[in-house]
């Protein structure tokens, strides 16, 4: 066979093409059956437009490089953290932000877990609230304004890969994130963003009304982490794999 | 087709091969080189029987012993569950007040509480709930929403200010924002909020400033500013400030007060749990 295949070009052309399809059909095929291992949960959305702005600030700052977002299904993790994270929680996020560099606590589900004021000090001075953090502070983003003219524009973006973000919430991605900023505080049409977006958290997160900054899309994002599914109604056995 | 000749320096076969004379040696592998490999080739064919092993259109193939590791948590969760219920049988059946009174849930309740609130609690009320900035000391007798091991538990169960519907919710009156005491006023006010901690320097304003406070202030904060848990009005005459201690402090906690937020734990953690820190809270220091 070898000395077969070394004498005839033809012979060993095809040989090469038969054991590279090999290789690649092993790497593509199961991506087209990849739907079938995100689980049935219901709760999931979309990112509002602000939720969206401040996943963009959390990949540009690197985040991800100390913050894992992908809680194990190990005793200790779910003790810590909360429910093992599921595929179907991350199945809008376009990169992923499992990450896998543990050196600040998991976040995945720490949308809720601290207030609003929190995460503005501790983004702003880590050290000011947790003694002991070694987290550096992004003191800058709480006076630099939100760049958010082009949000409909990420949201057509996403919506070419996958994302099934509607006309409509296309049409509104300007209005909804400045309705999220500022909440039942301001004019915006609350209602229409919770129907559109449900469980969206509201308000003015960095405690200063005057100006929509990178910290209130940070911290919209950080507050709504892992909190879309509504774990009690999921069947346990159901996503069990 | 070159000759295939035995190597007369290593006594092995040549492949065959020759370039400008040199000729290459068809050394074997070592035998318990091949043969490990043949192993892990049979190693593997094994693992896909017995494992979750290759995707199908469908799905998976699950393999003969149906592993998953999020089975493998449950059932681990499940054993952990069980080996407790001896005690959290009692958490659940028990009120916190009962729990803290019972030597045993006690001595359970500070080893778990202790635990649950350096992971959930520490980043705002600190280690040992020393406080930090506007998180209010958990160790001291002062409490804002009621230092009794019950009110614990409803704040930690329901936050304050919180997104839970149940939420402890109360709010100052922005005083100096709309219009409803002048510039003056509010110092004085202020000038008297210091008098009943022994802090004033300026008696003419105090008396001024008491006028103002039997009118405004007093259905939260009390008539000699004691104030009122069930509102989660500070007491203003223990020289103890989540805000500031200085007038200005006062003046501006006054005109634009800041209100501060605790989420709602009842989501987050399981009963037993809300009840253990409870208890570690409340044996902190100044539980009443």
């Amino acid at each position: 066979m070898q000395s077969l295949l070394e004498r005839n070009a033809i012979l060993l052309a095809i040989a090469i093409l038969v054991t590279v399809s090999i290789g690649g059909l092993v790497q593509i095929v199961p991506l087209y059956t990849i739907e079938n291992t995100i689980e049935k949960v219901d709760g999931m959305r979309p990112y509002t437009p602000l939720e969206q702005a401040g996943r963009n600030i959390y990949i540009r700052e690197g985040c991800y490089l100390c913050h894992s977002q992908m809680i194990r299904p190990f005793r200790d993790e779910a003790e810590r953290y909360g429910h093992y994270s599921l595929a179907a929680e991350s199945m809008y996020d376009h990169p992923f932000q499992w990450g896998s560099k543990r050196t600040g606590p998991d976040l995945a589900r720490v949308g809720g877990k601290y207030s609003n004021e929190w995460h503005t000090e501790h983004l702003i001075d880590p050290r000011a609230v947790v003694p002991e953090s070694i987290m550096p502070g992004y003191s800058f983003m709480a006076t630099t304004p939100l760049d958010f003219n082009n949000a409909d524009e990420h949201l057509k973006t996403l919506r070419a890969v996958g994302v099934p973000y509607s006309d409509e919430q296309v049409a509104k991605a300007l209005e909804d994130l400045n309705t999220q900023a500022t909440g039942e505080d301001g004019d915006g049409d609350v209602e229409g963003l919770q129907k559109r977006y449900p469980k969206v958290p509201l308000g003015d997160f960095d405690g200063n009304p005057n100006q929509l900054t990178e910290m209130d899309a940070l911290v919209a994002y950080l507050q709504m982490l892992g909190t879309l599914v509504d774990f009690s109604s999921v069947d346990a056995k159901s996503i069990e794999r | 087709m070159a000759e295939i000749e035995k190597d007369p320096v290593s006594g092995r076969d040549t492949t065959g091969h020759s370039w400008d004379g040199i000729k290459e040696l068809n050394t074997p592998l070592p035998r318990w080189w091949l043969y490990t490999f043949y192993v892990s080739i049979i190693w593997a064919i094994g693992y896909w029987v017995v494992y979750p092993a290759w995707p199908t259109l469908s799905g998976y193939t699950e393999g003969v012993i149906g592993y998953s590791s999020r089975a493998e948590l449950a059932n681990e969760l499940a054993a952990r569950d069980k080996s407790r219920i001896v005690w959290t049988d009692k958490f659940s059946a028990l009120s916190v007040e009962e729990i803290s009174k019972d030597s045993e849930l006690l001595n359970y309740s500070m080893a778990g509480g202790r635990s649950i609130f350096a992971e959930n609690c520490a980043p705002c009320h600190g280690a040992s709930g020393s406080g930090i900035g506007s998180y209010p000391v958990l160790a001291d007798d002062d409490w804002l929403w009621g230092g009794a091991v019950g009110d614990i538990y409803t704040t930690v169960k329901y936050g304050i200010r919180s997104t839970h519907e149940d939420t402890r919710l109360s709010e100052m009156p922005n005083f100096g924002d709309e219009g409803m005491l002048g510039e003056t006023q509010v110092s004085d006010v202020a000038e008297y909020i210091l008098s009943l901690s022994g802090a004033s320097t300026d008696k003419a304003s105090v008396t001024r400033g008491a006028e103002v406070f039997a009118g405004e202030c007093t259905s939260c904060h009390g008539k000699n500013g004691e104030g009122m848990q069930s509102m989660g009005a500070p007491r203003l005459s223990d020289g103890i400030w989540l805000y500031g201690k200085t007038k200005q402090n006062i003046i501006s906690q006054i005109s634009k007060p800041k209100h501060g937020a605790m989420p709602a734990w009842v989501d987050r953690l399981d009963d037993v749990s809300i009840k253990q820190v409870s208890v570690y809270v409340h044996s902190l220091g100044g539980g009443q």
